[in-house]
């Protein structure tokens, strides 16, 4: 969980206003100059200043959570209880929730780690279809040749907006009673997800694969190349930023998803992730609520190092083509 | 951990069952005859990802539309649902709160957003601030839940506070608060948290969009003696147009869709419910589903006007190219 910190790249955006200003003379009677230079001033350091506030705010609630997941039972809850900052004070810390929450056998126990890999394993698949089936789907949008084509991708846009929620009834009902898929087992899930992924990830990679050179494409074809070769040596390669950055999307959004795992999941340790786990554990007020912070800070761990890791293409990918308006 | 055996093998066998189908559909999309190849080839790459958008998208909505005309053992009862979503108290204030949630979230996230992007681009370790805001994203909603939680926690008057606010408030004098319980106020509370997550995904957003302003525009804004605040709202702003676009309507559709906070930290109680929330408690657990698709066909219609103006701002940007 490194983050580069990089000064140069920092200084060269910085506009270099204050600079430019300083060479102009400034005479006494033209007050509008010098105005501006010390407003320019003021905003850049008020500005850095403003920055490092929201920064804070934005960080101390994770923070706490970090710092309340290693605080002893004793001082979150009960009558010696006090506030997580107060760590600073006594330095009184323990390992011993994380070991609680994830390796403690028993109905009392949160016992995370079956859930955790539920976790991984609906979201490992659910990633690769959404990312095979959008980008084929996306390069017959981008450079297939068919009479309607901008008619059905808008169609398909516009899917992206049909609520989870108005899904879930019929598709339940379809997955138990028509397919009748295993109770149990993941199929529910991985189909559901893959299904409410493909809209979102199809119009990304159509941004992305429409923006590749014609030419390109066509020397392709002309060198004799067809449909299958061009999609998997030229329009895959290119697009991996694209590709990364749905995968980062689809990897959070599956793994923080709460709604979907409720209605499909039944709930088993079986079958259940991780985020179903913790909002039950979380839900029932009781004696074992110290152990919450550090279950919490189990859940995030993974999304937390995927988009640390990955976040260069997290942003590079998801503006492709999209902000030109 | 004798039960990852199991759970590896279901991913194994679904994941080469996957790729067993897509190679059968390039294998055949190859070896197809010169005439039909392209048509083939259209419908091979679409198949897979119409058929699941059909079944799972386009069907449910039907299906749905259909439901919320129903009552509770399936009979028709015309507009019955819409009547009690109108008229009773509760679900009011589920819609009141959806209102204040769509009309906040977007606007407080994308100003903060927007504000924090203007100011760290001309700050130092811009990476570093910017991964520090952004990093709610990547937290589930479950997860903030806690986090917000722990944050707003509530003790008594006269006992050590250990949320963070109450023990300021009590520093400077006041009562602590009951932040989660008391209504109306305690919808703010809540939608804090979704701004809290949303800011960052506006901020990279409009951070990248700043960027690729050309320099020359600002330049010559400067030169013309325009102060930072004329830079900002006439070049700054038109500039990045496409993008506040782009982040208002992401963040009001998953608003309007807001669940998981509303349903780990009050679960809706103490009058925070949302539609999205309503819809679940309706169709799941009160055995109420016509009245639940009633709600989530009335989120449909909310959304509809945001995609009808993207689907033409869509149909635009393909016509120039």
């Amino acid at each position: 969980m490194t983050v580069m910190p990089a000064p140069d790249e920092a200084a060269n955006t910085s506009r270099t206003q204050t600079r430019k200003d300083r060479s102009r003379p400034a005479s006494p009677e033209d007050s509008a100059p010098i105005m501006r230079r010390v407003k320019s001033k003021l905003t850049s350091r008020w500005a850095t200043a403003a920055a490092v506030i929201i920064a804070t705010i934005w960080t101390v609630p994770t923070f706490g959570l970090l710092v309340s997941s290693i605080r002893p039972a004793a001082k979150q809850v009960g009558p010696r209880s006090d506030g997580w900052w107060n760590f600073f004070a006594d330095w009184d810390f323990t390992f011993r929730h994380y070991v609680d929450v994830t390796a403690a056998a028993g109905s009392q126990s949160a016992n995370l780690s079956q859930y955790f890999v539920n976790s991984l394993a609906i979201v490992i698949p659910v990633t690769t279809f959404v990312l095979v089936l959008a980008s084929m789907a996306a390069y017959i949008f981008a450079w297939g040749n068919f009479k309607g084509r901008d008619g059905v991708f808008i169609f398909v846009f516009a899917l992206q907006i049909i609520p989870l929620q108005m899904a879930l009834i019929p598709l339940l009902t379809l997955f138990t009673q028509v397919l009748k898929l295993p109770p149990g087992s993941y199929a529910q899930l991985w189909i559901a997800h893959t299904m409410f992924g493909l809209p979102l990830g199809i119009f990304l990679l159509h941004n992305f694969i429409s923006e590749i050179p014609g030419e390109v494409i066509e020397a392709a074809k002309v060198d004799g190349a067809g449909h299958t070769s061009i999609f998997w040596r030229i329009i895959l390669p290119l697009s991996v930023p694209a590709l990364a950055s749905l995968a980062i999307f689809q990897f959070l959004w599956v793994w923080n998803d709460l709604l979907v795992a409720l209605v499909f999941s039944g709930g088993t340790a079986d079958v259940a992730p991780i985020t179903q786990r913790l909002a039950e554990v979380s839900g029932t007020r009781g004696n074992k609520d110290f152990l919450n912070p550090a279950a919490a800070f189990v859940s995030i761990i993974v999304p937390l190092a995927v988009f640390f890791g990955l976040q260069r293409y997290f942003v590079r990918g998801l503006l492709a083509g999209g902000l030109k308006g | 951990m004798e039960f990852l055996g199991g759970k590896f093998l279901q991913v194994f066998i679904a994941l080469a069952a996957f790729a067993a189908l897509i190679g059968l559909i390039m294998l055949i999309v190859d070896r197809a005859p010169k005439s039909v190849k392209d048509k083939l080839t259209i419908v091979g790459f679409l198949a897979p990802a119409a058929i699941l958008m059909l079944v799972g998208l386009v069907y449910p909505a039907l299906q749905t539309s259909f439901l919320a005309f129903t009552n509770a053992s399936g009979q028709p009862n015309g507009v019955d649902n819409f009547v009690w979503m109108f008229t009773q108290p509760e679900a009011l204030a589920t819609l009141r709160n959806t209102v204040i949630w769509t009309v906040l979230v977007p606007l407080l996230s994308t100003s903060f957003g927007l504000a924090y992007a203007v100011f760290i681009d001309k700050a130092r370790g811009e990476k570093i601030l910017k991964a520090l805001v952004f990093m709610p994203m990547a937290i589930s909603f479950v997860g903030a839940g806690i986090i917000w939680k722990l944050v707003y926690d509530y003790r008594g008057p006269g006992i050590e506070q250990t949320g963070v606010i109450n023990s300021l408030r009590v520093a400077l004098g006041m009562d602590p608060k009951q932040f989660l319980l008391d209504a109306p106020e305690n919808t703010i509370f809540l939608i804090i948290v979704m701004v809290w997550i949303q800011t960052g995904f506006a901020m990279v957003i409009l951070s990248a969009a700043i960027k690729g302003i050309p320099m020359e525009l600002v330049e010559a804004a400067r030169l013309d003696g325009a102060n930072p605040w004329q830079q900002f709202r006439n070049v700054t702003i038109p500039g990045i147009r496409g993008a506040l676009v782009v982040v208002l309507t992401t963040i009001t559709i998953a608003t309007l869709k807001v669940f998981d906070i509303v349903r780990t930290m009050t679960a809706g109680n103490f009058d925070t419910s949302v539609i999205a929330n309503e819809m679940y408690t309706q169709a799941f657990r009160a055995g109420e589903p016509g009245r639940g698709a009633a709600l989530a066909l009335v989120l449909f219609l909310l959304v509809l006007p945001i995609v009808v103006y993207n689907a033409r701002v869509l149909r635009q940007q393909r016509e120039i190219r």
